[in-house]
């Protein structure tokens, strides 16, 4: 699969939303732990070595599963094969709490359920839609029906609406 | 799977998780545009046309619409979106910044597809994205904030509304209507006994309400299977 390689090399240079130096461990059997600096950019999660300017790799995070894996650790794993995992250790229990809130909401599509929500509670207290100020109330994405159906009910709860 | 890589391999490509990649670019949820679109390969090669997937910020690029993998993918961080002049009708361009950057002359096959494809493609980008959400969770914490102990004070034309669970009790009770959920007269805590800080982060928000939307539909369904 060809990508815009530059361009996400450039993304890992922007200010993160997290970054730290953890140990990593991909998801090959046999693979050894090894210290990276881990940034979290947007949707992706870039690694780098610890004195390497450029990223070695970069973690696309949408349908993505993260769990805690014993105490100070978490794995990133993907919905397709959540057994293929990639580990990282952190230093104490508190930062890898910080990651797994950080990196369970990093997703495009956790982002977009988020402004669907504010916009249906904005709405429903004021009567008139928040998007319409930015001219994209009718933004095909930012609608209920752009969201898996098994997102939409814990969204707006309009599930709920239709039984009735 | 081919192993994905930036144009021009060799020592120093990136990794990418390009297996989980296919996955996203082909899995069934509501896509948020796609449809064919010519794509120049390169200044002087001709146009290839290609089946093109908007998903979030990833423009994804396959052989045709029953393709399994597709053949790329174009991040959409950073770029401007414009129409250009060119041989091509219907041409535009997604143009990155920065010394050596990349553009992409692509071209849709009429008008309207067009202009469907520049907005979608404008509007991509997770940095717009999250500015738009950033604004109405300010929006959202001023107005609460405004509102005593948070308790929303609901205008009369929609007395059924308080806080993001009101969908639950929000249609008033038929006559015998033995599917009805109970309708309490406030917000009854359901499993959950503590209110998140209005203030809370959303994802602390979506989790509360996500907890107690499941627990009351358990309740009054009965304990029933939902499908």
């Amino acid at each position: 699969m060809r990508y815009n390689e530059k361009e996400l090399r450039a993304l890992s240079q922007q200010p993160a939303e997290m970054a730290a130096e953890l140990s990593m461990r991909g998801p090959k059997k046999g693979s050894v732990a090894k210290r990276r600096l881990v940034k979290l950019v947007v949707n992706f999660l870039f690694y780098f070595r610890t004195d390497e300017a450029e990223p070695l790799g970069a973690l696309l995070l949408e349908r993505c599963r993260v769990s805690q894996e014993e105490p100070g650790g978490f794995s990133i794993s993907f919905i397709e094969d959540p057994e293929r995992k990639y580990y990282f250790e952190c230093c104490t229990q508190e930062q890898c709490q910080e990651w797994m809130e950080a990196l369970r909401r990093a997703s495009y599509e956790y982002m977009r359920c988020s402004l669907i929500f504010y916009r249906n509670e904005i709405q429903k207290m004021t009567g008139k839609d928040p998007l319409e100020q930015f001219g994209i109330s009718e933004e095909a994405r930012f609608q209920l029906s752009s969201l898996p159906r098994d997102r939409r009910a814990a969204c707006v709860g309009t599930q709920l609406d239709e039984l009735d | 799977m081919t192993r994905c890589s930036g144009v021009g391999t060799g020592p120093g490509t990136m990794k990418l998780n390009e297996r989980s990649l296919a996955f996203y670019a082909t899995c069934d949820a509501p896509v948020d545009h796609a449809g064919f679109l010519h794509k120049k390969g390169g200044r002087h090669t001709a146009s290839h046309r290609r089946w093109f997937v908007l998903r979030g910020n990833m423009l994804f690029y396959f052989e045709g619409p029953g393709s399994r993998e597709p053949l790329g993918v174009i991040v959409l961080e950073g770029c401007t979106v414009e129409l250009v002049e060119a041989a091509e009708e219907f041409a535009f361009a997604v143009r990155f910044t920065g010394a050596h950057a990349r553009c992409y002359a692509l071209a849709a096959e009429s008008q309207a597809a067009l202009e469907g494809w520049v907005k979608a493609l404008s509007r991509a980008s997770f940095h717009y994205l999250r500015l738009v959400v950033r604004e109405l969770e300010q929006q959202l914490a001023a107005m609460r904030g405004t509102g005593g102990d948070g308790e929303v004070t609901v205008p009369p034309r929609r007395p059924k509304e308080n806080g993001c669970c009101s969908a639950v009790w929000s249609a008033e009770p038929p006559a015998a209507g033995p599917r009805c959920p109970p309708l309490p007269p406030r917000r009854r805590r359901a499993s959950t006994p503590d209110r998140p800080p209005d203030s809370a982060p959303f994802a602390q928000l979506h989790e509360w309400y996500g907890q107690e939307v499941r627990a009351l539909r358990g309740q009054w369904l009965g304990g029933q299977t939902q499908p």
